[in-house]
């Protein structure tokens, strides 16, 4: 064998040696996560019953649902949407279109990108000191829902100005030259044309916000709820109330946190079933957004 | 031979004394007072100065060229005329633009007025992926106008000025992206038009179309000067030749020559200007 053979040879070896490495790093992580799924489904596709759904926790497993819990979360993601959307795309929106560029607004966009990796524990503690004793907004939804929001807000305006920056120069351009403002080139132009990757942010910021435990625990949420907040819509007048903002809650991970504690058998694969609940809820969330974005790419062409 | 026929020729054997001759007094004969008066411009990207000490004068209802080579300026100075530069992070002007003999540099102008005074056609054709009919409109919807009928005879009579009409009249609902390069082009043409701006600036309009499509905008160029005032920049010095009245060049950010295009491609002045021209540089 010739130098230069050999040394093609050994470098091949190292080529396939890194395919198999790569194949063996990607295996760990997908089967890990296939056997969570399968222990999960295992162990709580027994309790999935139309009961298991519609019932409230009880000292009895076998009794206990989650009811308090899912609803405690809808509503709580809810608010969480309803303060965070608006509030960060609004940010994004003027960071990438209003925004000058100088040392403060690059301040600014450091500390952004760094509240996104602040720990959701110490967001518990700020919503604990702010919204829970300053404001006096209680142990309530409307508190659980504008920590969560606090804790996605960096993840919107960073996938806002992501997408925004994805929009093509010249059609501000040829906004702005037929004599438009910037809102109405925004409005008009950068945020429609940036929608399906704003809307797949928002989605999967809203998928972290809905497996948190940390800050809702931080915060005063309560394990064990057998009642359901106010309703919001009446039968009587003013037909609409906002009562359920201010009820205590309970959240799903907080419901298999509480479950998983107890010595009993039973009670875990409550949690199990809660577990797999939940997954089938981030993962429908990760699936809309992945259709939203396919939806937008395709309706929209330069 | 009358005067427009001697300096619209192209005889490089006449004798240059004897053009100049004829064609001086032309411009000046010929000058209704100019619409666009740039005086003593300076304009920076940061440190680097990419305009020096320019003075232009833009006629009205004619069309203008800005030639020259690659980072000559001539695309900094159509920009600086509807003030797109101010949308560039860390620009500096100095001197002034006058439009109707007031400063549009001046803090009082409003700039959203100004650009519905002098409408834009890019190097790169924009549409918005909307359908043809939202993109002739959009420059009226923004203002308010929302006027069905309207909305309608701006949209045909702004495509038939744009000579897209019979190619597109029976899918006005349909997306613009869906048109060729030319049409696209065209279609930017109708939209900038259908705000009735009083000039148009075109930054290389046709540098990324086919012949057949570059005809017909240039087509279009022609008819348009009856109506509107046209300053084009151009890097390609036929089309500066067919299309313009006067013609400007430039190089490394001065203004070389000015002067109406048949006597600046027959007889120029100035040495560079006759080697870019001639093809020896640039």
């Amino acid at each position: 064998m010739t130098a230069a053979e050999k040394n093609s040879h050994r470098r091949k070896r190292l080529d396939s040696l890194f395919g198999i490495l790569g194949l063996l790093a990607t295996c760990v992580g997908l089967i890990t996560l296939a056997a969570l799924i399968v222990q999960l489904a295992a162990d709580g596709a027994g309790r999935l019953t139309s009961t298991f759904f519609t019932s409230f926790p009880s000292r009895f497993a076998g009794q206990a649902g989650i009811l308090s819990a899912w609803v405690g979360t809808c509503l709580i993601m809810f608010v969480t949407a309803l303060a965070a959307v608006p509030m960060g795309v609004a940010a994004g929106a003027y960071l990438e279109e209003y925004a000058p560029k100088n040392w403060l607004t690059g301040l600014i966009e450091i500390n952004i990108a760094n509240l996104a990796g602040v720990p959701s524990i110490v967001y518990g503690l700020m919503a604990l000191g702010l919204f829970v004793y300053q404001l006096g907004l209680g142990q309530s939804i409307l508190t659980a829902g504008l920590t969560l929001a606090l804790l996605i807000l960096p993840i919107v305006i960073v996938a806002t100005r992501e997408s925004i920056r994805a929009v093509p120069a010249g059609m501000r351009e040829a906004a702005l030259a037929l004599g438009a403002t910037k809102w109405q080139t925004t409005r008009d132009h950068v945020l429609p044309y940036s929608m399906g990757g704003i809307l797949t942010g928002i989605i999967i910021a809203l998928s972290r916000a809905i497996g948190e435990t940390a800050p809702l625990i931080t915060i005063g949420a309560l394990t064990f709820i057998a009642f359901l907040p106010d309703a919001p819509v009446k039968p009587e007048f003013p037909f609409i109330s906002f009562d359920w903002l201010m009820s205590p809650f309970t959240v799903m991970p907080i419901q298999m946190f509480n479950w998983v504690s107890r010595p009993q058998q039973e009670f875990h694969l409550n949690a199990a079933a809660t577990g797999l609940v939940l997954m089938v809820m981030t993962l429908v969330m990760n699936g809309i957004a992945i259709y939203f974005r396919y939806r937008f790419r395709k309706r929209i062409k330069w | 031979m009358d005067l427009q026929e001697a300096a619209g020729s192209i005889r490089r054997d006449t004798p240059k004394v004897k053009l100049e001759s004829i064609a001086k007094p032309m411009i000046d004969a010929s000058a209704a007072a100019p619409l666009i008066n740039v005086e003593d411009l300076d304009f920076y990207y940061g440190e680097k100065q990419a305009l020096k000490s320019i003075n232009v004068e833009i006629a009205p209802k004619k069309a203008t060229a800005f030639i020259g080579p690659s980072g000559c300026g001539k695309t900094t100075l159509l920009r600086c005329l509807n003030r797109m530069n101010d949308l560039v992070l860390g620009t500096r002007v100095t001197g002034s633009i006058k439009l109707d003999g007031k400063n549009i540099y001046d803090p009082s102008t409003d700039v959203i007025q100004l650009r519905r005074r002098v409408g834009m056609i890019f190097q790169k054709w924009n549409p918005f992926p909307k359908s043809i009919y939202e993109n002739v409109v959009y420059g009226l919807r923004i203002v308010g106008i929302n006027n069905r009928h309207f909305l309608d005879e701006v949209v045909e009579k702004s495509l038939r000025r744009a000579a897209l009409w019979d190619e597109v009249k029976d899918n006005l609902h349909k997306s613009a992206a869906d048109l060729s390069g030319g049409q696209q082009q065209r279609l930017c043409i109708a939209r900038a038009m259908a705000v009735e701006p009083e000039v148009l600036l075109m930054d290389e309009p046709c540098s990324a179309l086919d012949p057949i499509s570059t005809a017909k905008v240039e087509e279009l160029i022609h008819e348009l000067k009856d109506t509107f005032t046209i300053v084009i920049v151009t890097h390609n010095m036929q089309q500066a030749a067919r299309v313009s009245d006067y013609t400007a060049f430039f190089y490394l950010g001065e203004l070389v020559e000015f002067g109406e295009t048949g006597k600046l491609f027959t007889a120029p002045e100035k040495r560079q200007t006759e080697d870019y021209i001639t093809g020896r540089f640039g």
